[in-house]
């Protein structure tokens, strides 16, 4: 592989993690809170859905943004409904809004648009547009580095910067505010929150919200900046991929950033060699595009160390003695 | 004392369900005292402070906090009143230091760092005041229980409490972990603190406290001054004296030894030893009582004779030897070696509440091959059996087909009691029969284990209920701190001797 190609596999890399890191982000701050999200591929799913065809209609990728944000919101609150305030089986709302979110979008595309499902390709205006960083063009001669900025840093669009921007955010709020300390208490003991005077249920919804907002950047990303428009399950499981990664990031913001990543680059090897030769067999494509699922598996499977949950995840919280 | 008491509360009433546990309760607590509140466990003093620290709203009543009348609807209004709680089990964020764990919801802005670097001084200035030195960068888990428990009350004094609650302190502490924490009371107390004592413990009430109030059964039975009381009088007023019941009985006919314990030793999952190395046995034809206040190790004995947990030392069941901690420790094992267990919490150990009668009856004989059909259960016969043991045993309804929640107390009782004995085992493991049973069950139930002593089996009751001792006992063992502190015979002693070996006094010259 030469630098150029690198460089590419790279860039692609960053493209293909935004996603992930977005949606593991958005887990981060629900499962800290103690809310098992497994609905995080469903808001996805939704929030792109919604946000190709608002693009679609209005010309606008900001409203396109607003509506996919919006729709993932909705979501959420259905899930925090079910699990927070009726203390509900977290993994069940999970799933029925997966379900929910993969019939309605499909159901309301053929419905608008009559593609078939899809929504019309997003032209313009329509699409999160790749943005050329200062100098870009003057440095790209520059040896070594030069292409490293040029290529790899520079021409994203700016959800790509948002998303990386995230990562130090959510751990600066995390860890150096009165909320993060409350909210990572909160999925600890909430017992401890609520004697220290403190809503539980307030903190909750607050990280669910957060969850749905970062979901619906996620799933707006996939649809106008990723590709150019929705087409049916386009989150292609991505949600779980997230979750794996978040569980191999054990729950910390940085490190999800690596997992992420790590899902990235090889779903970039992937698209890039569709056939690998090594010495006398033929890897065949099928084998590369599995293969960030099969890691999924393998990390799930906890074979990367013990990586321990928040302690009070999955549980609703019932008062007692 | 002319001050305005720091804490009144005025008909407090409280309910779960159909469970009464609090019922009109009245309690002054003068400032700058130590106030003990003594009962057993489920007597209602958790559900009380409970209320007081607002997690639980009472049904009626009032609260004055330093003679002002004051609403306490969360946890919040009690933090702003001036009380702080340390409950029974610690609310702390185990892997969060000290220090976080301290300005948890008192935090002063929205960033960490100043209210970090404040609460690390306040707690160098209250290390020095009250001797509660604990290393605030340390993080809670790693913290051996007692300097949690600092932690707890350093998040009170912190938050400016002057009023501390301290739900059964002791019960997961050393002894001299004990002792420090009463030091620090102590010092809390010369500080002009007002503190509310929580406990089970006559000695800790007896030690430390300037009043006392005794809870029994959800009511406050009184409150009197420390230095005017005994041992002795408290034991009488946790228990309490009831109608004395009486029996029927003939003399017992006591054959060979059945149960024969020696040294036997249990730790519980804290690492706290709760029964400490005793020995005794039960013959064929006699029923030993073991009294004690609640607490003090009973409940462990019961379990680990019935399997359910290990221990050390040596059970022999008719001369051989009993597995304690293997494979062939547990409650299966016992049954066939012709123990029978009646646990003392039936709605938790003795019954699927939520299971109907007859499967209520199969559990733990359900392999009984009267029970089998193949490889499949024979459920008719099962309620043809259930039916005939709850006619037997006046179970009311006796209709098997109903879940065991929708029996009153009494009648869950002789479901537990009628699935145990007419298995007809050698011996018979009883834990409070008749705790919330109504009068007429109770009679009933007694004569049911009578009837069965003069079968000729060997039956081990406990009991915190003296009467219930006096009436069925033909010998009685006194269990205080894990230890048997005597045997005596119940014609030749009374329930002052007993109340003081039950305080953990035993007078040598008797």
């Amino acid at each position: 592989m030469d630098f150029l190609t690198m460089i590419q596999v790279l860039d692609s890399t960053v493209r293909l993690a935004t996603p992930l890191l977005l949606a593991c982000l958005a887990g981060l701050f629900s499962e800290r809170a103690g809310i098992f999200d497994i609905g995080l591929e469903g808001k996805m799913l939704a929030a792109a859905f919604f946000s190709a065809a608002i693009a679609a209609m209005t010309g606008s990728v900001w409203l396109g943004l607003l509506a996919g944000i919006a729709a993932s919101l909705v979501l959420s609150a259905i899930h925090g409904l079910a699990s927070i305030t009726f203390r509900g089986n977290q993994l069940i709302s999970g799933v029925a809004i997966n379900f929910l979110a993969a019939g309605m979008t499909v159901l309301i595309a053929q419905s608008w648009f009559k593609q078939g499902g899809r929504t019309p390709s997003l032209m313009g205006g329509g699409r999160f547009n790749p943005i050329e960083l200062p100098f870009a063009e003057a440095l790209s001669t520059v040896p070594f580095l030069g292409p490293i900025y040029a290529e790899l840093i520079s021409g994203h669009s700016i959800l790509v910067y948002v998303a990386f921007a995230c990562v130090p955010a959510t751990w600066w709020l995390l860890f150096r505010t009165r909320f993060g300390l409350r909210l990572r208490a909160v999925g600890e003991n909430p017992a401890a929150v609520d004697t220290a005077g403190v809503s539980v249920v307030g903190l909750r919804f607050a990280a669910v919200a957060i969850c749905g907002l970062l979901c619906g950047i996620a799933g707006a990303y996939l649809a106008t900046g990723l590709q150019a428009g929705f087409v049916k399950d386009m989150t292609a499981g991505r949600g779980f991929i997230a979750l794996a990664a978040l569980i191999f990031a054990k729950w910390r913001p940085w490190y999800a950033l690596s997992a992420c990543l790590l899902f990235g680059f090889l779903q970039a090897i992937a698209l890039r060699y569709q056939n690998i030769d090594l010495w006398a067999f033929t890897v065949p494509v099928q084998v590369m595009d599995a293969l960030p699922y099969i890691l999924t598996v393998v990390i799930l499977a906890g074979f990367v160390g013990k990586a321990i949950p928040p302690r009070a995840g999955g549980e609703p919280y019932v008062k007692e003695r | 004392m002319t001050s305005a008491p720091a804490i009144e509360l005025k008909g407090i009433s409280k309910a779960f369900g159909p469970v009464q546990a609090n019922k009109d309760i009245s309690i002054r607590v003068m400032p700058g005292t130590i106030h003990g509140i003594i009962g057993e466990n489920g007597a209602g003093k958790s559900t009380l402070m409970s209320i007081l620290y607002g997690f639980y709203k009472a049904d009626k009543g009032e609260i004055f906090i330093g003679g002002k009348k004051t609403l306490i609807p969360d946890s919040q209004a009690a933090i702003a009143a001036g009380i702080g709680m340390v409950f029974q089990h610690f609310k702390l964020v185990e892997n969060f230091t000290v220090l976080e764990n301290i300005i948890l919801g008192a935090e002063d802005g929205a960033l960490l760092r100043p209210s970090l670097a404040k609460a690390r001084q306040s707690l160098t200035d209250l290390a020095s005041e009250y001797g509660l030195d604990v290393d605030p960068d340390a993080i809670v888990e790693n913290l051996s229980v007692g300097h949690q428990q600092r932690v707890e009350i350093l998040k009170a004094l912190y938050r400016q409490a002057d009023i501390l609650i301290l739900d059964e302190p002791t019960g997961v502490l050393t002894p001299t972990e004990a002792d420090q924490l009463f030091r620090i009371l102590n010092r809390l107390r010369e500080e002009g603190k007002t503190i509310i004592l929580i406990t089970h413990k006559l000695r800790e009430i007896m030690d430390t406290t300037d009043t006392v109030s005794v809870m029994r059964r959800g009511e406050m039975t009184a409150t009197v001054k420390t230095s005017e009381t005994s041992p002795a009088g408290l034991a009488e007023l946790m228990v309490g004296r009831k109608v004395l019941l009486q029996v029927d009985k003939v003399p017992a006919k006591v054959g060979a030894t059945v149960l024969e314990v020696e040294n036997l030793s249990v730790i519980d999952d804290k690492g706290v030893e709760r029964v400490k190395g005793i020995s005794l046995d039960v013959k064929a034809g006699e029923i030993l009582g073991i009294a004690g206040v609640a607490g003090n190790g009973q409940s462990e004995l019961l379990e680990v004779l019935g399997g359910i947990t290990s221990g050390t030392g040596i059970i022999r069941v008719n001369g051989q030897d009993i597995d304690l901690t293997g494979k062939f420790s547990d409650g299966r094992s016992r049954r066939a070696r012709g123990i029978a267990h009646v646990p003392e919490d039936r709605q938790r150990e003795g019954l699927i509440m939520d299971y109907m009668a007859w499967e209520n009856t199969a559990f733990g004989y359900h392999h009984d091959p009267a029970y089998q059909s193949g490889i499949l259960m024979n459920n008719a016969a099962i309620r043809a059996d259930t039916e005939a043991k709850m006619q037997r045993f006046d179970v009311r309804p006796p209709n098997p087909k109903l879940t065991a929640k929708n029996f009153s107390g009494g009648n869950q009782q002789k479901i537990v009691l009628a699935r145990e004995i007419e298995r007809n085992p050698d011996l018979l493991l009883i834990g409070q029969p008749t705790r919330g049973v109504d009068i007429g069950a109770i009679e009933f139930i007694h004569k049911q284990i009578v009837a069965l002593r003069d079968q000729g089996k060997a039956i081990l009751l406990v009991s915190v209920e003296l009467d219930e001792i006096f009436v069925l006992s033909d010998r009685v063992a006194v269990m205080f701190d894990g230890k048997i502190m005597g045997f005596r015979d119940p014609a030749q002693t009374d329930e002052k001797e007993l109340g003081l070996m039950m305080a953990g006094i035993v007078e040598e010259a008797a």
